[in-house]
C-alpha cells in the first residue's frame, strides 16, 4: 500500500514536469496565497501556497516540520532530541471547470507512518452546495482542518487536538459544503457522511478512551467497523471585523456490533462536540485561537473505568507580533511572542467505589517566541510546562524544558 | 546584521548548553518507591528495565486481556510501585478452611469483575464468601523473598510458648508445579512456606506473578495456561521471558528509603513502637541470605514484618481464606514505605486488606485478636505518644 502511494507520488512530482520537458526551476510559478488571510477555518485544505508547472492544471506544495527539543518529566529528561516530525506533501488538480482534485500526504516518522490525509473531488454546483467525496478530513473543530504547521507558533500540536481529538482525521466519505459572503460576513457548513472509528477507543495501550487510537485502524478507509456512517457537520460565520466562530459536531455507532450477520455487542454510540473560534483584535494586531470539545462515549457499565465516558479539553493559542520590520533581509519578516494554554481531562466523573474524582488530566502552558521570515516559513522557540495527574489524582508529574523548531511551506 | 547572527548563535549555544538546568528536579529518591536497588550491575540494570517495562505494559482484547479481567497492566493496580486504591482493590471468594476452595468451578478464588466488550464479568456465586483485597507496594520484594526458610520459622510461635498472646505461624502450602525450591527451603509434609500475598499463600514472586497475570488481567503463561474464562488450557499470551523480565524487577526494586528519622519525636515514636509490642509482629529488622543477585546476598533490612500469619481477630475476619491459613488470619504487612502511601492512593490512606482503614491511627484500632494487647497499650498512650508513633510510622 505505502510503494503504491510512494510510486504515485515520484510519478506526479518527477512525470508531470518531465512531460513538459528539463525540470526547470522557472518552470515552477510561485501560485501566492498569503496563509494568514482571512478565510474560514475550514477553506484551509485550499488557502496553501502551492507550486504550479507552466499552465499545466497541477500544482504541488507542502510543508516539512523539524525540531530539538530538551524535555524532562519529574527530572528524568530523554535528553537532546532530534525529530523530523512530518513532511507532507498537497498535489491540486483542476479537472475540469468546477472539478477540482487535491490531496494530502504526509510522512512522519522518518516514512515510517505515510498517511493520505486527504484526497477528495471537489465538485461545484452553486457556492452554498458543492460535493466532496474521497478522503476527507473531518470538520469536528478547527485544528484537524487547520493543522498545517507553518501556520502555528509552537512546535508541538496541541494535546486537546491530537491525542483527545484525533489530528489529521481523514475518513473515506462523502459530504457537502458550501458557503455564503456579504459584505463583512461570512457563513459557511460541511457535512459528511464516511468511515469512523472502532473498538480500539476503548481498547488500546494508552488505557484510556482515546479517539485517536483509531487513526492506527488503516483498514478504516476500507471497511468501516460499525457499518454504520459517522456523522460529522460544522458551521461557521466569520466577520472580519470580529473573528469566526465554528460549531461542530462528529458522532455515530464505534462498534463492531454485528459480524458477518452475528450480533456481537450492542450498538456503541459516540458523540463529539466543539467550538472553535479566532480573531484578531485590530488594535494590537493580536491573534487569537482556540478550540474546546467534548468527547462522550458509551463505554460497556461491566468494563475498567480506566476508560472514561467523558472527556473534555482545548487550547487557547495567543499570538503578538512585536516586530514587523525588514529582519535580516527579509522584508515583511515578523517577531512574535506568542502563549498556549492546554488543559484536557481524559475521564470526566467520579469512581464507583469513593465518588471521588477521578484524575487523568494535564494542563500545559507554553509560552513562545516565533520569527516568520515570511509568512510561509516559521522559526519557533518554545518553554513548555506541564502538570499532570494519574487516574487516581497521584500526581503531578511535571514536565518541562524547551523545543526549537523550523517548519514551511515549499 | 553581523551582530544580530552572534547574538542568536549565542542565545541558541547557551540554550543547548543549559538544558539539564532548566528540566524541573525530580522527587528526591526517599520520596518515591520506584527505583532499582543499589549495587546492580549493567547487565541486572537492563534486565530491571525490561521488567519495568513490562510492568506498565497494557493488555487489550487483541493482546489477551480477559476477557473477564480486574485490570489492564500491573501499573494500573500498583501505581508507582504503590498501593492501591479501592477502585483497584480486587475480591476473591469461595474458601473458608484449609480443604481448598469450594467454587473452583464457579469462578474463584477470584472474581474477574471486568469484562471486554460483549462478554458478561462474573458474579459472587450464592453461597460464597469473599473479601477484598486492596493492592499492596510493591518495593524491596526481593529482600523478603531471599529470608531464609530458618529464619522465619525461627520468629513463629504457633503454640505461643512465650506467653506474650502472639502466635504467628507460616503459611505451609503445597508448591505450584512450575516452582523452583529456594535454597535451603524446609519442608512440612510436602508443603512449603510461602510468603507472599496478604494470607502469604503465594510461594515467591513468579508464583505472584504469574497468579497475577491469569487472575487480574486474564493473560496466560506458559506456567498458567489455564483461562479463566473458558476453563481450557489456552496459548500463552505473555512469554516466559516477559514474565522472568517482571519476576526480576519485582525483586530488584529498592526498599523504601526513611525520611526524618533522626527526628525527636519520630525517635520516640519508634521506641514507643517495641514498647507496646508493635515490634513483635512487625519486625524491623530481617537478613537475607544468600541471593544470585549480588546486591540481595547477607543484607540486613528493615521491613517491618515478620511474613508470618496472625490471628487479628472477629472484626477482621472476612470468612475467607487461602492455603492454610484461618479466615481472621492475615500476614504481618511489612510497614516500610508506609508513610508514602498516600502519594499512590490519590493523596489519601486506605489500609489494612481491604484498604477500610483512611488513617493510620483507624488501621491501629482495627487490630484485633493476637494484636488485643498490643492494641489495648496503644489507646492507653497520651494524645503526644500516639502522635510520635504515628510521626514515627510516617517516617518508614
Ligand atoms: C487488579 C489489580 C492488580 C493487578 C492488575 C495486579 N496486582 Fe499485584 N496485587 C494486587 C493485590 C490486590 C495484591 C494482594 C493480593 C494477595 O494478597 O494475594 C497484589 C499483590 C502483589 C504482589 C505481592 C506483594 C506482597 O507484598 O506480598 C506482587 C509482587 C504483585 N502484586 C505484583 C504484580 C504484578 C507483577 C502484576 C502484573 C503482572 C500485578 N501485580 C497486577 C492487585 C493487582
Ligand atoms: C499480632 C501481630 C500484630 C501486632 C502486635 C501489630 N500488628 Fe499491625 N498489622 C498486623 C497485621 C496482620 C496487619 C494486616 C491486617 C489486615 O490487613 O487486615 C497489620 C496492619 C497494620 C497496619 C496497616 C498496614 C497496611 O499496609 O495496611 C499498620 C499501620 C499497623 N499494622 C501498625 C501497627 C502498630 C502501630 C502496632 C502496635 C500498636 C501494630 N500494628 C501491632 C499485625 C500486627
Amino acid at each position: 500500500m505505502n510503494k503504491i502511494i510512494l510510486t504515485t507520488i515520484l510519478i506526479l512530482i518527477l512525470g508531470v514536469p518531465k512531460s513538459h520537458g528539463q525540470v526547470d526551476s522557472t518552470l515552477f510559478k510561485r501560485i501566492p496565497t498569503d496563509t494568514i488571510k482571512s478565510t474560514l477555518n475550514m477553506d484551509a485544505v485550499y488557502n496553501r501556497p502551492f507550486l504550479g508547472f507552466g499552465k499545466t492544471p497541477v500544482s504541488v506544495g507542502g510543508y516539512a516540520e523539524m525540531n530539538w527539543q530538551y524535555l524532562g518529566t519529574d527530572g528524568v529528561s530523554e535528553g537532546h532530541q532530534f525529530q523530523m516530525r512530518r513532511m507532507t506533501l498537497f498535489v491540486a488538480a483542476t479537472i475540469s471547470k468546477k472539478i477540482k482534485f487535491l490531496s494530502e500526504i504526509e510522512f512522519e516518522e522518518g516514512g515510517k507512518e505515510i498517511n493520505i490525509e486527504f484526497a477528495a473531488i471537489d465538485v461545484e454546483f452553486h457556492p452554498l452546495f458543492n460535493l466532496r467525496g474521497g478522503i476527507i478530513m473531518n470538520p469536528i473543530g478547527a485544528f484537524n482542518q487547520n493543522h498545517d504547521g507553518p501556520k502555528w507558533e509552537f512546535t508541538d500540536r496541541p494535546i486537546s487536538a491530537t491525542q483527545m481529538l484525533p489530528a489529521t482525521w481523514s475518513n473515506a466519505g462523502f459530504g457537502i459544503f458550501g458557503k455564503k459572503y456579504s459584505k463583512d460576513w461570512m457563513i459557511g457548513y460541511e457535512a459528511y457522511l464516511s468511515g469512523g472509528f472502532d473498538n480500539s477507543i476503548i481498547d488500546n495501550e494508552e488505557n484510556r478512551t482515546s479517539l485517536a487510537a483509531s487513526k492506527a485502524n488503516h483498514e478504516r478507509f476500507e471497511e468501516s467497523a460499525s457499518g454504520t456512517p459517522l456523522y460529522t457537520a460544522k458551521l461557521a460565520v466569520r466577520n472580519n471585523k470580529i473573528g469566526e466562530l465554528g460549531l461542530s459536531y462528529m458522532g455515530g455507532i464505534y462498534n463492531n456490533f454485528d459480524d458477518d450477520g452475528v450480533e456481537l455487542d450492542q450498538k456503541r454510540n459516540l458523540d463529539v462536540f466543539a467550538i472553535d473560534f479566532n480573531s484578531t483584535i485590530a488594535k494590537t494586531s493580536t491573534f487569537i485561537t482556540g478550540e474546546w470539545a467534548w468527547v462522550s462515549v458509551d463505554v460497556p457499565s461491566t468494563y475498567t473505568q480506566q476508560y472514561g465516558r467523558k472527556q473534555k479539553g482545548g487550547f487557547v493559542d495567543i499570538v503578538q507580533p512585536v516586530l514587523k520590520k525588514k529582519i535580516l533581509g527579509w522584508e515583511k519578516a515578523v517577531l512574535n511572542l506568542a502563549c498556549r494554554l492546554e488543559y484536557v481531562d481524559w475521564n470526566v466523573g467520579t469512581f464507583n467505589e469513593t465518588g471521588g474524582n477521578i484524575g487523568e488530566d494535564v494542563w500545559s502552558i507554553m509560552p513562545a517566541v516565533s520569527f516568520r521570515p515570511t509568512s510561509q516559513t516559521v522559526f519557533r522557540l518554545n518553554y513548555r510546562y506541564q502538570e499532570q495527574n494519574d487516574i487516581l489524582g497521584n500526581g503531578p508529574a511535571i514536565t518541562n524544558g524547551f523545543s526549537f523548531g523550523i517548519s514551511s511551506y515549499f | 546584521m553581523k551582530n544580530n547572527f552572534l547574538i542568536l548563535s549565542f542565545a541558541l549555544t547557551f540554550l543547548l548548553a543549559s538544558c539539564e538546568k532548566t528540566i524541573s528536579e525530580g522527587p528526591m529518591e526517599n520520596e518515591v518507591l520506584d527505583g532499582q536497588v543499589e549495587g546492580l550491575s549493567y547487565q541486572e540494570s537492563i534486565q530491571f528495565l525490561k521488567g519495568d517495562e513490562a510492568f506498565a505494559e497494557v493488555f487489550t482484547s487483541s493482546k489477551g486481556l480477559g476477557p473477564v479481567f480486574v485490570a489492564t497492566s500491573c501499573i494500573s493496580c500498583h501505581a508507582g510501585d504503590g498501593k492501591g486504591h479501592p477502585s483497584t482493590t480486587l475480591t476473591r471468594f469461595g474458601q473458608i478452611d484449609g480443604t481448598g476452595n469450594l467454587f473452583l468451578d464457579f469462578g474463584g478464588p477470584q472474581l474477574q469483575n471486568r469484562a471486554i466488550p460483549g462478554y458478561e464479568p462474573e458474579q459472587i456465586p450464592n453461597g460464597a464468601t469473599s473479601t477484598k483485597l486492596t493492592p499492596p507496594m510493591n518495593t524491596g520484594l526481593g529482600f523478603l523473598d531471599a529470608v531464609l526458610d530458618a529464619d522465619i520459622i525461627a520468629m513463629s510461635d504457633p503454640n505461643d510458648n512465650d506467653g506474650d498472646g502472639i502466635s504467628g505461624i507460616p503459611n505451609w502450602i503445597e508448591l505450584p508445579s512450575y516452582s523452583i525450591l529456594r535454597a535451603n527451603a524446609i519442608s512440612q509434609n510436602g508443603k512449603y512456606i510461602h510468603r507472599f500475598g496478604k494470607k502469604a499463600a503465594a510461594y515467591d514472586l513468579l508464583h505472584q506473578t504469574v497468579n497475577a497475570y491469569n487472575q487480574d488481567m486474564g493473560i496466560t503463561s506458559s506456567f498458567d495456561p489455564m483461562d479463566t474464562f473458558s476453563g481450557l488450557e489456552i496459548d500463552p499470551e505473555v512469554s516466559n521471558n516477559i514474565v522472568n523480565d517482571v519476576v526480576f524487577y519485582l525483586k530488584t526494586l529498592k526498599a523504601p528509603i526513611r525520611r526524618n528519622a533522626d527526628n525527636a519525636e519520630v525517635l520516640s515514636g519508634g521506641n514507643l513502637f517495641s514498647q507496646i509490642q508493635c515490634a513483635s509482629c512487625h519486625k524491623p529488622t530481617l537478613q537475607t541470605g544468600n541471593s544470585s543477585i549480588n546486591a540481595l546476598s547477607n543484607k540486613i533490612f528493615h521491613p517491618y514484618t515478620d511474613l508470618l500469619l496472625h490471628d487479628m481477630g472477629s472484626e477482621l475476619d472476612d470468612g475467607y481464606t487461602e492455603g492454610n491459613a484461618t479466615t481472621a488470619e492475615w500476614r504481618t504487612p511489612p510497614l516500610w514505605g508506609l508513610g508514602l502511601a498516600p502519594d499512590a492512593q490519590g493523596g489519601q490512606y486506605f489500609l489494612m486488606h481491604d484498604g477500610r482503614a483512611t488513617s493510620i491511627n483507624e488501621a491501629i484500632l482495627l487490630h484485633g485478636g493476637e494484636a488485643s494487647n498490643s492494641k489495648l497499650q496503644y489507646q492507653n498512650l497520651s494524645e503526644i505518644e500516639k502522635n510520635e508513633l504515628i510521626k514515627f510510622l510516617e517516617s518508614l
